[in-house]
């Protein structure tokens, strides 16, 4: 299979900024990168990246199950990622996490069925200091506060 | 080599060679620290942290696995710490590992077991709920419980390193971290069953044994796998008269824990419904069951009436069946019937090899060579798939030496994947593409030279000169198929030659010509099955056969015996590598008879004296009369092995390289024998599938 | 762009373009001493450059607070193999926000401190390995890597010196445990993050198995201004072997969270009721967890002390990465153990037994205690197996598990006590043990 030109230049750079014969280094930049546009991790994204890397799909199977941003399941357009780790949780990101999830009437990990939204609770997210913290895709929300996050998901269903 | 390093342990003086793991010199002073993960020949993991001691002005407890002996290190094993440690960690491997050792297949046999009982708490203080996932099967060889799994990473590295397979992996994180086949769901692999055999606990499971019985139930007899010319020693697990597993886990024999999927599992033909029980003899067209004394009383008869009207006679042995009854065999037709027509399914040109290297010393390796050697150099073989033992002795050889290995084959094969050089040469042109590895291989200190049946007759001589001429030390191997092929041929099963390779007065017919003869009498088919893909001249010849299955050659019969295998006799069969090893009884199946003892009734109907019968008194024999033959006994009692040299001198035929041909089993096959394994043919039918049906699934 | 109020308190040393209109690009940089110090280190001889940070008395951002001088003298001089350098900027410690902010608002910095190290050990590449999550990181340091390119400070005979470097970033992709420095190798080279056995160290043994500086963003970021102004100037700021400034990153109640620069030494309570605005809501302060997640808390009244890698060791904590979390007296201290030791759990790569279980076996009675349903057996328990795992896991995450709990059934025990399950009895051991699928 092949991906974007975008993604392509940015492959064939990737195995070769490494030392020669050690392109597996390219390995999970790959797979983040293809995941950010195929939508999740597909077999045949797998047995592409192994053969592109000279790897078994089991070694690909080894790390995408290691590494919590990488999944095989598609997740929501938007993934809504809400900390609760220690300083967001003194500052209400239980309950803003809570919150999101009534809103969208989903669990932890889980996908909407219109494939609009999906929640996660995660881990810190290096936004302590202005806490609590969400992060929607790659984007950071600082200081939310539960009607702050109720504007942000509708703007959001709105783009849609 | 460094000088040794000074230590004490436990305040026990210890010496140790440099760059020793603490863990092993202890074990060399005989103080044993606990290890799951640790594995010796395998890469280190430092993931169990059992093997934790105290060393002395180190903070932290280090793991004895990782750490290399220094001098003057102060280590201590025994101290409260230490063992508060073990107790520590074992209480938190208990903490989601099921307590269902009761049903366990590795009940009384498990490390976990013995460890919690040696070094453990009485009782657990973990209350909380265990994770728990649903068993899985892998492959009809293959059953995983994930929550018994300890993670000690033993068989994702057997099977990579050891097997050079990598069907196993690891994924998923922390606590739900759990070992994963290859396709997803199952396994495309193998089937070797090293995964179960390493693994400590009951976490791998086989499909032949699960569920079946509990260890100390069982009669474990040590004995010689019957399938394939590298002569394993595979642990049968008997209980009445049923073998129920095969392994090696005492690490004994020329095999190590090595076993491929036939040592381990195909022994069940012996249990195969279609095994026949009963002589059984032609009448009016039908064979039909009769009486042993009538069968044999037939045959004797006609063995006599032929002989004495000097008809001809037609011999042809098995590459299975023992020295002992191979020796008697070619008495038998030489002495007995008086005739030269003796045969078997030759796989290797052996003759011409001993005839070119004879004046050499040691010029024949052993299979331990093989994991010695500098450099190997492997042609027209796809070592893996027919000889896997000598494939995983050169892959531990690169693992452990980096040792280098040259390949010469007509296609991909999995040495590949390691060799320093490969080349694939089409059909005939091995030793041109040889001739151009020339300079490399002249600069290896040494050699071993692996040859399938691509090589022979001519072709044999050219190679042992182009060995000579690179000026280094050069040993043979001639791979040939069965478990005493060499045996067969060193026994003198071939036209012209006697045992030990001595010149006969006159040569006789070869196979072909047997069964093309316009005049035979009596073809005598001994654990062979020559009409598989041939047919048989005459119509009216009397045919004597001895099978454990109603073969293309049975169905000719006209008196069939029903014969023992290899696992229901004793006596002595020779590896590929010459290396003689004994076979020990592990069971009795109803109504068969070994195929000496058949030959000694034909014998005594005859009035024949041929000496006794008895494998013992043949094996003395042998002994004497055949040169090389002379091993000394306590090793092969004692199940060890002993390279014999039959020959060292000219080998007086000319081979017949034209009747020279290997059945190229692969890993899943056996002749006509793999057919009557249900074991192998569920692998076959599901290749890498999942097998519904479930082998022996409760 | 940051995102708090500075407070005039702080000593600007690492942090001084912040403030700078579009402090990130390379023109801001060079027009305000950027690569000056490159181009004098180039003038000095390795050994001078490692001296000069020795004596500045910087030691390791990223939780260990080793000396970096004395970890680069570790390369191993003219060694066959190449030389790699490797910025840690994984930066997952719960607490902890700073180096985003370095990368961010002056990437160029790193880049040269990446030089200078490069320099030092006579390396010519270097990786920055970024989590994951921080993409728009990535986004930013791809932007100065090609200016600086562009501008001829990275690439071939960079200013015509002679010299040689070639840079590259790498993203994570969710994994805690990657911010151990031979976990983040493994990961670089595109495996699992499971540490190494060690030694050898990454010094010696690193990146491909290649000599490598492994550094923390913060490490980096203070070595151009060192080189430049003299290790001397950068060691005075602190205190004795605790030199510089450090960014503490101060959350939870307080009324200013931010990132602030404070010089090594300064007092945790004027941190508190001076920089960060004091109390939220006037409360009491309970704890303060001074350096990460990782680190034993303080009480109220273990808080009046110097802020530096000794001090804090003196009380039996740590200074980590400078992660701050206040609590003040409504905190629930089972909650937040517990909390930790989610994370902990999430985030045990599961190699080694006592993390894997541990972490796992703790969580799971934490949320018992959370749940009111503590067994008064349990309290000692807790501590036990944390104890059980100190010291005993293969890389220091199980300890980061086993101190902060340690300290917190200690120093609260009354708190768990508080949580026992209430009328006795009222709770049954038999559904403890119903099989979850
Ligand atoms: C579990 C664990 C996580 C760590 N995470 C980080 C991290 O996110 N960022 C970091 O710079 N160092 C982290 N470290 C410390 C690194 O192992 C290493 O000590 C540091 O990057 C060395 O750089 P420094 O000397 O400049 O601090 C972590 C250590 C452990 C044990
Ligand atoms: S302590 Fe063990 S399980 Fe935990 S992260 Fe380190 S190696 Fe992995
Ligand atoms: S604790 Fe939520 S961002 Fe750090």
């Amino acid at each position: 299979m092949t991906f974007s030109p975008e993604l392509e230049a940015k492959f064939a750079k990737m195995v070769t900024i490494y030392p020669a014969g050690r392109q597996r280094s390219a390995l999970i930049p790959l797979l983040l990168y293809a995941q950010d546009e195929v939508g999740a991790l597909t077999q045949e994204v797998i047995d592409e990246i192994a053969r592109r890397l000279g790897i078994t799909p089991l070694q690909v199977d080894e790390v995408i199950g290691y590494y919590s941003m990488l999944h095989k399941k598609p997740q929501g357009k938007y993934h809504v990622q809400v900390c609760t780790n220690i300083s967001c949780l003194l500052t209400g990101g239980e309950e803003l996490y809570h919150h999101a999830a009534r809103k969208l009437g989903l669990g932890h990990k889980q996908t909407a069925a219109d494939g609009v939204f999906s929640l996660e609770e995660v881990e810190c997210i290096g936004a302590c200091s202005w806490a609590p913290a969400v992060q929607i895709n790659y984007d950071f929300h600082h200081h939310v506060t539960p009607e702050k996050l109720d504007q942000l998901l509708d703007g959001l269903r709105k783009v849609q | 080599m460094a000088d040794p390093v000074n230590l004490s342990i436990d305040g026990r003086a210890v010496q140790a060679p440099a760059g020793t793991l603490l863990i092993d010199a202890a074990k060399t002073a005989g103080i044993e620290i606990p290890a799951f993960c640790y594995y010796e020949g395998l890469s280190l993991q430092a993931a169990c942290r059992m093997c934790l001691v105290e060393i002395e002005k180190t903070p932290k407890l280090q793991a004895s696995c990782t750490i290399p002996v220094g001098e003057g290190m102060i280590v201590r094993t025994d101290s409260p710490i230490v063992a508060a440690a073990r107790k520590s960690m074992l209480e938190f491997l208990l903490a989601n590992h099921p307590l269902d050792c009761p049903v366990c297949d590795k009940g009384g046999e498990c490390e976990l077991q013995d460890m919690v009982f040696r070094y453990g708490a009485g009782e657990s203080r973990f209350t909380e709920n265990k994770l728990h996932v649903d068993e899985k099967q892998w492959s009809p060889v293959v059953f995983f419980d994930a929550p018994r799994c300890i993670l000690c990473y033993r068989c994702v590295r057997i099977c990579n390193e050891g097997m050079g397979v990598g069907a196993l992996g690891i994924v998923n994180r922390g606590v739900i971290s759990e070992i994963a086949p290859n396709e997803g769901d199952h396994l495309n692999c193998d089937e070797c069953g090293a995964c179960i055999d390493i693994c400590p606990v009951g976490a791998l499971t086989s499909g032949t044994y699960r569920y079946q019985t509990r260890p100390w139930e069982m009669n474990h007899v040590g004995t010689i796998c019957t399938h394939c010319s590298n002569g394993c020693k595979t642990t049968l697990g008997v209980r009445n008269d049923k073998i129920i597993r095969g392994n090696n886990r005492d690490r004994s024999g020329v095999n190590g824990e090595f076993l491929c999927i036939k040592g381990r599992y195909a022994f069940d033909f012996t249990e195969n419904p279609e095994r026949l029980q009963s002589p059984l003899m032609r009448i009016n067209g039908k064979l039909e069951p009769v009486s042993w004394s009538r069968a044999l009383l037939t045959v004797a008869q006609k063995f006599a009436e032929v002989k004495n009207r000097g008809g001809k006679f037609g011999v042809i042995g098995s590459n299975r069946t023992t020295n002992e009854e191979n020796y008697y065999l070619q008495k038998f037709a030489r002495q007995g019937l008086g005739t030269q027509n003796l045969d078997h399914h030759r796989s290797g040109d052996l003759t011409t090899l001993l005839d070119a290297i004879s004046g050499k010393m040691a010029a024949l390796a052993t299979v331990s060579d093989l994991y010695k050697t500098k450099a190997s150099l492997v042609i027209g073989a796809d070592l893996a798939e027919q000889q896997p033992l000598l494939a995983f002795q050169l892959r531990a050889n690169f693992r452990h030496h980096a040792s280098h290995t040259y390949t010469v084959t007509n296609g991909p094969v999995r040495e590949r994947k390691y060799a320093i050089a490969s080349i694939v040469a089409n059909p005939g042109e091995e030793l041109k593409a040889v001739e151009t590895l020339r300079d490399r291989l002249a600069k290896e200190s040494e050699l071993v030279i692996l040859f399938g049946d691509a090589i022979k007759g001519d072709a044999v001589r050219k190679l042992v000169a182009f060995g000579d001429s690179l000026g280094i030390p050069v040993k043979y191997v001639c791979l040939v198929d069965y478990s005493n092929s060499r045996g067969a041929v060193d026994m003198g099963l071939v036209p012209g030659l006697l045992p030990g390779y001595r010149a006969a007065a006159t040569s006789g017919l070869a196979t072909h010509e047997m069964l093309a003869a316009p005049d035979l009498d009596v073809l005598w088919v001994v654990g062979a099955n020559p009409l598989k893909n041939a047919k048989l001249a005459l119509a009216n010849a009397f045919v004597v056969v001895h099978e454990m299955f109603l073969t293309e050659t049975a169905e000719r019969a006209d008196i069939v015996f029903p014969a023992a295998s290899a696992y229901e006799k004793e006596g002595t069969v020779t590896n590929v590598t010459g290396e003689v090893q004994r076979l020990k009884k592990a069971l009795k199946v109803m109504g068969t008879k070994s195929d000496l003892e058949i030959f000694g009734l034909i014998a005594k109907e005859m009035h024949l004296d041929l000496g006794p019968a008895r494998h013992d008194a043949i094996f003395d024999e042998m002994r004497k009369t055949i040169r090389g033959y002379n091993v000394p006994l306590p090793v092969i009692a004692t199940g060890g092995a002993a390279q014999t040299s039959p020959v060292n001198g000219r080998v007086p035929v000319e081979s017949r390289p034209d009747l020279i041909q290997s059945a190229r089993d692969t890993l899943f096959t056996s002749g006509s024998l793999g057919r009557y394994s249900k074991m192998l043919n569920s692998v076959l039918e599901h290749p890498a599938g999942l097998y519904e049906s479930g082998v022996n699934t409760p | 762009m940051i995102y708090n109020e500075p407070s005039p308190l702080e000593v600007k040393v690492l942090t001084k373009r912040f403030l700078l209109e579009n402090s990130a690009s390379i023109d801001t940089y060079l027009a305000t001493d950027g690569y000056k110090a490159f181009l004098k280190a180039r003038e000095m001889t390795p050994d001078a450059i490692i001296a000069e940070v020795k004596i500045s008395n910087l030691r390791g951002r990223g939780g260990a607070g080793f000396p970096t001088g004395m970890k680069w003298s570790f390369v191993p001089k003219n060694s066959p193999k190449p030389t790699y350098i490797v910025v840690n900027a994984d930066e997952s410690e719960p607490g902890t926000c700073k180096d985003r902010l370095l990368m961010e608002n002056d990437p160029h910095q790193l880049l040269e401190g990446m030089l200078i190290a490069g320099l030092a050990t006579n390396a010519h590449a270097g990786y920055i390995y970024i989590r994951g999550e921080y993409r728009y990181l990535i986004d930013i340091m791809d932007k100065a890597i090609a200016e600086a390119y562009a501008k001829g400070w990275l690439g071939n005979n960079i200013q015509d010196t002679g010299f040689d470097f070639e840079c590259y970033t790498q993203t994570g992709a969710g994994a805690y445990e990657c911010g151990e420095e031979s976990a983040l190798l493994e990961s670089l080279e595109g495996k699992r993050g499971i540490p190494r056995i060690r030694p050898p160290f990454p010094a010696v043994a690193g990146a491909w198995q290649s000599p490598t500086v492994l550094n923390n963003v913060e490490t980096f970021c203070a070595i151009p201004p060192i080189i430049l102004d003299g290790g001397q100037k950068f060691a005075d700021l602190g205190t004795p072997r605790n030199g510089g400034t450090k960014l503490v990153c101060i959350s939870g109640h307080v009324n200013k969270p931010g990132v602030y620069e404070l010089p090594l030494g300064f007092n945790l309570l004027r941190m508190i009721n001076e920089v960060a605005g004091g109390m939220r809501g006037g409360k009491k302060l309970k704890a303060v967890i001074p350096g990460g997640s990782s680190c034993p808390l303080l009480k109220a009244e273990e808080c009046d002390l110097p802020m530096d890698y000794d001090s804090l060791a003196k009380a039996k904590s740590m200074l980590g990465s400078g992660g701050l979390v206040i609590m003040d007296e409504d905190t629930d201290m089972v909650k937040a153990a517990l909390r930790i030791m989610k994370f902990y759990a999430h985030e045990s790569c599961g190699w080694c037994i006592p993390c894997r279980e541990g972490t796992t076996w703790l969580k799971k009675m934490l949320t018992r205690f959370d749940e009111g349903r503590g067994q008064s057996s349990d309290i000692n328990l807790i501590g036990e197996l944390a104890k059980n795992m100190l010291g005993r896991t293969f890389c220091p995450l199980g300890d980061a598990a086993a101190l902060p709990t340690i300290s917190i059934v200690e120093k609260f025990r009354e708190e768990f006590e508080a949580k026992l399950v209430v009328a006795a009895g009222s709770y049954s051991d038999e559904n403890r043990f119903v099989q979850i699928a």
